[in-house]
């Protein structure tokens, strides 16, 4: 009986580990600056092209194995690069501004950064898919299925569980909880907010592009990528409540079964699943599994 | 003042086309977004961003198309006034559901609604045509069929028509104490209630008039494109809705329109020597207007308006 259901579970767990890396680093970046990041997809698209391409190039020059860490090369190439240089001039500017202005800043910043995408790496479609070769296939229970996909499940058990000790172990964790708690008082016992917000953006940035790039074997890298990929990051953040990072996780399992279960009945209604399941979440808790009513205004 | 503006508008809009005959179409499409981007403006005063508006303008042009196709309807007026009843009604129910939501949820569900709307155009074969989408046919006007060409110009010229009758109610709407409720809302809402007005019912009353100007002017594309896409209810396109009415400024009715012109003419010349760089040029523009001008470019002409009357 079990057996049966396996297989749609461990497809389920995979997409579910996808999706949580692009939400979880919206939501990250939502609750420490309070900044709804629309061109948080863009990210995602960024890294899926970089890693296709640092891939496509060392496989060409004979390093096969290699192609594998341009799947974590480019991440942290996009938040070096992009992060503190984004935080710094665009997005410090919507600190504490009304909701409608920072959405169409970040709005703006989709615009350019999606046509610096095509500029860049062209309109024609890639696909790299390296790294599910290498990783090969693996029997269980007479069922074929694909290494890649255990990987990504694993990796997203590690950034949750990693981002939870650092959030609530490490001292660059503890210091974010203060500034996101209480930034005035954080500033005057001496923590530099200024960095808590570059690390903290910095660290979205690469979790949405670490996203991309183990996305990218599984998919055709085109582009409207971020544009699919920030929506979708939208309705799970929005379930779990924006700014949590367990809601989040939740929120992806939930997402991730429903379209896996939604693509072994009604492969065509697969993209509606995700909204239609927000909508019923947020019908029955308007601010979203763990969120609060912290958010309205008084 | 503001009559003035909205004829000044419609001036513009029916001279440029003598220029260039393409100008016309332009223009057309231009005050379609324009009526759907004034409805955004509305919620916008309310501090209320809709990512989902794309829902009604796509609702209105398949209504539209729908229309043609199904039934024997093909009178261009009764089209127009069809489609913006049924986005309206839609708006209402949709609206009712809505106007208990704030801030970031608000932009969410809306497009949350947006993009199962768009699934299902895109994914219904057999009803809606796919990704190919609907071919929309030449209406007839009060029961006579005209060419193409001929068309263009009485859909052009009805148009303009239409955005000053538009322009006129919903600057009338804003200042009555229904729309000042809505600065009130973005202002203070706690308060507004307590002074005995409902906060969800002048959010509900806004709602449905956006989704009517969002409907007709998804109609107004329709017709004058002959095509309707799925993309119409993406979510990019709600977020271009915004990013006209901001560029515009939300300050009056009049603003929706000078940035819907500004909008399609920029795409238009963009387009033409950076067919993959104008949404950048715009994204570009967007900050510049956020930057500096907050009021948006109509706020730029009331500031100059003042400044000239103070002396």
């Amino acid at each position: 009986m079990f057996a049966d259901y396996l297989p749609l579970i461990i497809d389920g767990l995979a997409d579910a580990a996808l999706i949580f890396f692009v939400a979880v680093g919206l939501t990250l970046i939502f609750s420490v600056a309070r900044v709804l990041n629309v061109a948080h997809g863009s990210f995602y698209a960024l890294g899926a092209y970089l890693s296709v391409v640092i891939g496509m190039w060392l496989t060409g020059q004979g390093f096969v194995i290699l192609s594998l860490a341009g799947l974590l090369i480019s991440p942290i190439l996009i938040a070096v690069a992009l992060g503190p240089l984004i935080e710094r001039t665009l997005l410090r500017w919507t600190y504490g501004r009304p909701d409608a202005l920072q959405i169409l800043v970040t709005f703006g910043l989709f615009l350019v950064l999606e046509d610096l995408q095509k500029l860049i790496f062209g309109v024609q479609p890639y696909s790299q898919d390296t790294a599910i070769q290498l990783f090969g296939s693996s029997r269980i229970g007479g069922i074929v299925y694909l290494n890649y996909q255990l990987l990504l499940i694993a990796v997203a058990i590690l950034v949750t569980v990693g981002l939870r000790l650092m959030l609530k172990r490490t001292r660059i964790g503890k210091l974010i909880a203060a500034v996101v708690a209480d930034q005035e008082m954080a500033q005057t016992i001496g923590i530099d907010s200024r960095r808590i917000f570059i690390l903290a953006f910095s660290l979205g940035v690469f979790l949405a592009a670490l996203g991309g790039a183990l996305a990218s074997p599984t998919i055709g890298v085109a582009p409207g990528l971020g544009a699919e990929a920030i929506v979708l990051a939208f309705a799970v953040a929005a379930i779990g409540g924006l700014g949590q990072i367990e809601g989040a996780a939740l929120a992806s399992l939930m997402v991730g079964l429903a379209r896996t279960v939604a693509i072994y009945w009604a492969p065509e209604f697969q993209p509606v699943v995700p909204y239609l399941v927000m909508v019923a979440v947020l019908l029955v808790r308007p601010y979203g599994l763990f969120g609060s009513i912290g958010l309205r205004r008084i | 003042m503001v009559v003035w503006q909205i004829l000044a508008l419609a001036v513009v809009a029916v001279v440029l086309p003598v220029a260039g005959p393409w100008l016309g179409f332009v223009l057309t499409v231009a005050i379609g977004k324009g009526l759907a981007a004034l409805g955004v403006a509305i919620l916008l005063r309310a501090g209320l961003i809709s990512l989902g508006h794309a829902l009604f303008v796509a609702m209105g042009a398949y209504a539209t198309a729908f229309l043609l196709r199904g039934t024997g309807m093909n009178e261009l007026f009764l089209l127009l006034l069809s489609a913006t009843a049924i986005t309206m009604a839609t708006g209402l129910v949709i609206g009712a559901f809505m106007s208990r939501y704030r801030a970031i949820f608000f932009a969410m569900l809306n497009l949350a609604i947006s993009m199962v709307f768009f699934t299902l155009l895109s994914k219904l074969y057999d009803l809606t045509g796919g990704t190919d989408g609907m071919r929309v046919a030449t209406p007839t006007v009060i029961g006579i069929t005209l060419d193409r060409a001929n068309f263009d110009l009485i859909l052009h010229l009805s148009t303009v028509a239409l955005m000053v009758a538009a322009g006129l109610l919903i600057e009338r709407y804003l200042k009555s104490p229904l729309g000042e409720a809505l600065v009130a809302i973005h202002a203070n809402e706690v308060r507004l209630e307590y002074l005995g007005v409902s906060a969800r019912a002048v959010i509900l009353a806004a709602y449905t008039v956006s989704a009517a100007l969002a409907g007709l002017g998804g109609a107004i594309m329709a017709v004058a494109t002959g095509h309707v896409v799925p993309e119409l209810s993406y979510w990019t396109f709600s977020g271009q809705l915004v990013l006209i009415a901001v560029l515009g400024g939300i300050t009056g009715a009049p603003g929706a329109f000078i940035g819907a012109f500004f909008f399609e003419l920029v795409r238009t010349f963009a387009a033409d020597f950076a067919p993959n760089a104008w949404n950048g040029i715009v994204g570009a523009a967007l900050f510049i207007v956020i930057f500096f001008l907050p009021q948006g470019l109509y706020g730029l002409l009331q500031r100059a308006g003042k400044r000239k009357a103070r002396p």
